[in-house]
């Protein structure tokens, strides 16, 4: 009885306790720092409006009206459209499965599902490719980017079916509804938030995605995009293309951020947690398994399969006969680890001061800060990189091709992922925690040592090794940005299998599997699952 | 609404048997309260009743049907059941009108049947139905809740610790409004608890599961009055436990000689009395020698005590006395009568004891 009472009084406390901690004045050097962040966001972004614009009206209008663009829009729209339908069924049903039923091996398949997150899409492109020649253009991209994309569903899907309440379910079965009713009545509707931000977050990449299109020789925006700068070496044309390729990014980031905003259908209550209903399948349990057995074989075993296979086959077997010195895949592999953990310092380092700002001084204008981040999300690679070379040629001569300006441009592409993580982490060492620690006769140093540190740490660390994992698969702003003579492990796939050097790329592609592939793992064990969902994105 | 009956009801968890040969039935239109401590399987025995697990042995009827057996299991959806979960579990998605008519056929739920006055029933207004149910306290989801399982018309409502998410003040209000629906619904109810309070105060009957076993179905002053052994006497209250003799149908024990029921066995015996039987006087209340004279036998039986600790809640008071060396017992008395630590206390009995053979 006593209890209520008692939750009431330190609910009060607590709501007392809030606008004092957020009353107090942040330090300049914090803003100072949170503001840079959004300036170099909106760095290229600007950049690129500012050189579209130099066109004429009629100029622009004559270039955007060619059929090209309109072929490379319905190109572009279809594979969006296609991945993201074919990645929700694909996700909401293999979520629900291995969540609600009894299907036999659902610990591994559950597993088998998010690893492909891990593989670049044009790893998995190289691996297809490399297959056979003739799977290619629509149908190869459909199948590359939707192995690669629909865990993006399923993860998001997973973790609200697992936090459903199960009572909702039995409550609809006692009222009269069967499994089928059930689903479409009570689970579906609880799954839309989940449903709508993976589905999102899939066009997102799909808009964005470079390295898989060029390989399977499919047309989007972003390889027409690329194309035009690669003949004219210079972005000015480009950046038209680019303009439209924005408009529908921000079309799909503002929608996610709706979805993220809008009122989550949060539990009623906090009760205990029980585990939920499962159904038992019967005789359906084998074509289910054999199901996830043909998923995992077309988004895990062809990938890496064709990797083996090409590491046991001599050069000659390939296409392009090239071979690969000992030298060049250690180079690619440092190059690509140096930079890595250059590009995952500084993101972390950079959104240090705004995710302070965010977990402890929030107020309007930090959120607007945080917005103006995260629209970095919703430009692509291809955009931030072209913009980035383009000022660089016009206006930082010397930073033009210098590693320094690549793992500025990361930073730029990766700061929504670091931000999140950080201020997620900063929130974990709460003010009061500080003052218990005061008060218990700690100075400042010994109090981030031994209070703020243990508390964040895990999470700033998960941060830049998220970070670190989306540089090192990164393949767009390397390709465009890598200072003359550094091959880094993605460009060297690329190029190679560009090149139909099959055999030359597979050191490579295993070397750079392997290195997403234990990092992956590592994050999962330590943080779970989830912890995955941002990190191969761009 | 029709009768339930039980028969013989056995459920095993692993190695851990949950039920053991459970029998009960239900007359059409009670309320029955199964009250049992945390892991007695009140709620096993619950969710056997919706269908949402299935026996290992025996038998469940609702009405006229065998609704599952060693050959029969009607699943959930088809037993016509209101069920009404430990926290409301409402829809979030859908609105509280929407909620209600949610196990209502297509046509019915577009028109929104009987909405008015299942919101009335349950005691809710009629501007409610539009709100989502995240704008409801608890208390007010709890009773939608009971309006959604009210609606289909069920055979049975099943209530599975509705009010232990509320805090005191709230869950005593939603009780009644609770009991009060069911009992104008004309609803047979089966009502799940571990609060003693609750199920006296709403269970025309109460069936005491312990250990998965029934070991006592009564009516509530049966169960507080007599319960059937000593231990389930403390769990449906407060209890006075104390060595006795019984001889010659007289019981003699350390508050002297008490009123018992006839017909009792001599020999050695556990008594059980309520704390509210003691009747505590101060030294100056007691009838003087003289004027005792005629009433000898009341103040023999007056045994006197020191006060030991108070905890004092305001309409009453909890008195811990210890008698001679080495008994405690404690008494409820109303608050304005209540003595200081370390005062001598006169204690004497109302009522008859209660004894349990040793």
């Amino acid at each position: 009885m006593d209890d209520g009472v008692i939750a009431v009084a330190a609910g009060g406390a607590t709501a007392l306790a809030l606008p004092q901690a957020t009353a107090r004045r942040a330090p300049l050097g914090l803003w100072a720092g949170g503001i840079l962040a959004a300036l170099l966001v909106l760095l290229p972004l600007g950049f690129t409006v500012y050189q579209a614009s130099t066109f004429g009206f009629n100029d622009a209008f004559d270039l955007l009206a060619r059929p090209l663009v309109g072929e490379l829009l319905i190109n572009t729209l279809k594979i969006t459209a296609a991945t993201t339908l074919a990645a929700t069924v694909i996700g909401t049903a293999a979520a629900w499965f291995v969540e609600r039923t009894h299907l036999p091996g659902r610990r591994l398949w559950s597993v088998l599902v998010v690893v492909p997150l891990a593989i670049p899409p044009f790893v998995t492109s190289f691996a297809w490719v490399s297959l056979s020649l003739s799977l290619q253009d629509f149908a190869g991209a459909l199948l590359v980017v939707t192995s690669a994309y629909y865990p993006l569903v399923y993860l998001p899907v997973a973790a609200a079916l697992r936090g459903m309440d199960p009572a909702l379910e039995e409550t609809s079965r006692a009222l009269g509804c069967g499994p089928w009713a059930c689903f479409f009545r009570v689970v579906l509707p609880q799954l839309r938030p989940a449903l709508l931000g993976g589905m999102l977050l899939v066009a997102l990449g799909v808009l964005a995605e470079f390295g898989a299109f060029t390989l399977l020789r499919f047309r989007t925006f972003t390889t027409e995009i690329y194309a035009e700068y690669r003949t004219s070496f210079d972005s000015t044309g480009a950046s038209l293309l680019a303009c439209v390729l924005i408009v529908l990014c921000l079309v799909c980031l503002a929608a996610e951020f709706r979805v993220r905003g809008a009122a989550r259908y949060a539990r009623l209550d906090r009760g205990t947690r029980r585990a939920a209903l499962r159904y038992r399948l019967g005789w359906a349990r084998w074509p289910i398994v054999a199901g996830f057995a043909a998923l995992a074989l077309a988004t895990l075993g062809v990938p890496l399969g064709m990797i083996v296979f090409w590491l046991t086959q001599h050069a000659q077997a390939a296409v392009t006969p090239v071979s690969v010195s000992f030298e060049a895949l250690t180079d690619a592999t440092f190059a690509s680890i140096g930079l890595g953990l250059a590009g995952a310092a500084l993101t972390t380092l950079l959104a240090l001061p705004l995710g302070f700002l965010l977990a402890r001084y929030a107020n309007r204008f930090a959120t607007a800060l945080e917005r103006t981040v995260f629209i970095a999300q919703g430009v692509p690679g291809i955009v931030i990189a072209l913009a980035i070379v383009s000022l660089a040629v016009h206006a930082l001569r010397p930073l033009y091709q210098s590693a320094e300006l690549l793992v500025v441009a990361y930073a730029i592409m990766f700061l929504p992922l670091a931000l999140v993580s950080v201020r997620a982490a900063l929130l974990q060492a709460q003010p009061r925690l500080e003052d218990t620690a005061r008060v218990l006769g700690l100075n400042g140093l010994q109090v981030a040592w031994r209070v703020v540190l243990p508390l964040a740490g895990p999470g700033l660390g998960a941060a830049a090794a998220m970070v670190f994992i989306a540089t090192v698969t990164e393949l767009t702003t390397t390709l465009l940005l890598s200072p003359i003579g550094t091959r880094t492990l993605a460009t060297q796939i690329w190029v190679d299998t560009s090149a139909l050097a099959f055999a030359a790329a597979a050191p490579f592609a295993a070397l750079l599997v392997a290195i997403s592939l234990a990092s992956t793992w590592l994050l999962m064990s330590l943080l779970g699952k989830s912890a995955v969902l941002g990190s191969h994105q761009g | 609404m029709s009768e339930v009956r039980i028969e013989r009801l056995s459920k095993r968890f692993g190695t851990h048997q949950v039920l053991r040969g459970v029998n009960l039935s239900v007359a059409s239109g009670r309320l029955v309260a199964i009250l049992g401590p945390s892991g007695s399987g009140k709620t096993t025995l619950l969710r056997l009743l919706c269908g949402f697990e299935r026996q290992d042995e025996g038998a469940i009827w609702i009405g006229d049907t065998l609704m599952s057996g060693p050959s029969v299991h009607v699943p959930s959806e088809r037993r016509r059941i209101g069920y009404v979960p430990q926290e409301g579990a409402l829809f979030p998605h859908l609105s509280v009108a929407d909620n209600i008519v949610f196990g209502l056929p297509r046509a019915l739920r577009q028109k929104r049947h009987r909405v008015a006055e299942l919101l009335e029933l349950v005691g809710l207004p009629q501007s409610y139905a539009a709100r989502p149910p995240q704008e409801l306290s608890g208390g007010q989801q709890q009773r939608v809740a009971l309006a959604r399982a009210l609606a289909p018309a069920p055979a049975l409502v099943l209530l599975d610790e509705p009010f232990s998410s509320l805090d005191a003040a709230l869950r005593i209000e939603t009780r009644q409004a609770v009991a009060q629906a069911l009992t104008f619904a004309g609803a047979t109810a089966l009502l799940v608890t571990h609060d003693q309070s609750e199920a006296l105060s709403m269970g025309s009957e109460v069936a005491v599961l312990w250990n998965g076993q029934l070991i006592q179905v009564a009516s509530p002053a049966t169960l507080y009055r007599h319960p059937v052994n000593p231990e389930l006497a403390s769990f449906v209250g407060e209890a006075v436990l104390l060595a006795g003799i019984v001889e010659q149908g007289q019981l003699k024990c350390a508050l002297g000689r008490l009123n018992i029921a006839p017909g009792t066995r001599d020999g050695v015996v556990e008594v059980l009395l309520r704390p509210e039987q003691i009747r505590l006087q101060s030294a100056a209340e007691m009838p003087t020698a003289e004027a005792a004279g005629s009433v000898a036998a009341l103040v023999s039986d007056a045994v006197p005590g020191v006060v030991q600790d108070v905890t004092y809640y305001g309409h009453d008071a909890s008195v811990r006395i210890r008698l001679g060396h080495n008994v405690m017992l404690n008494a409820r008395v109303p608050g304005y009568r209540c003595p200081a630590p370390g005062a001598t206390v006169y204690c004497s009995v109302e009522g008859d004891a209660v004894t349990y053979a040793r």
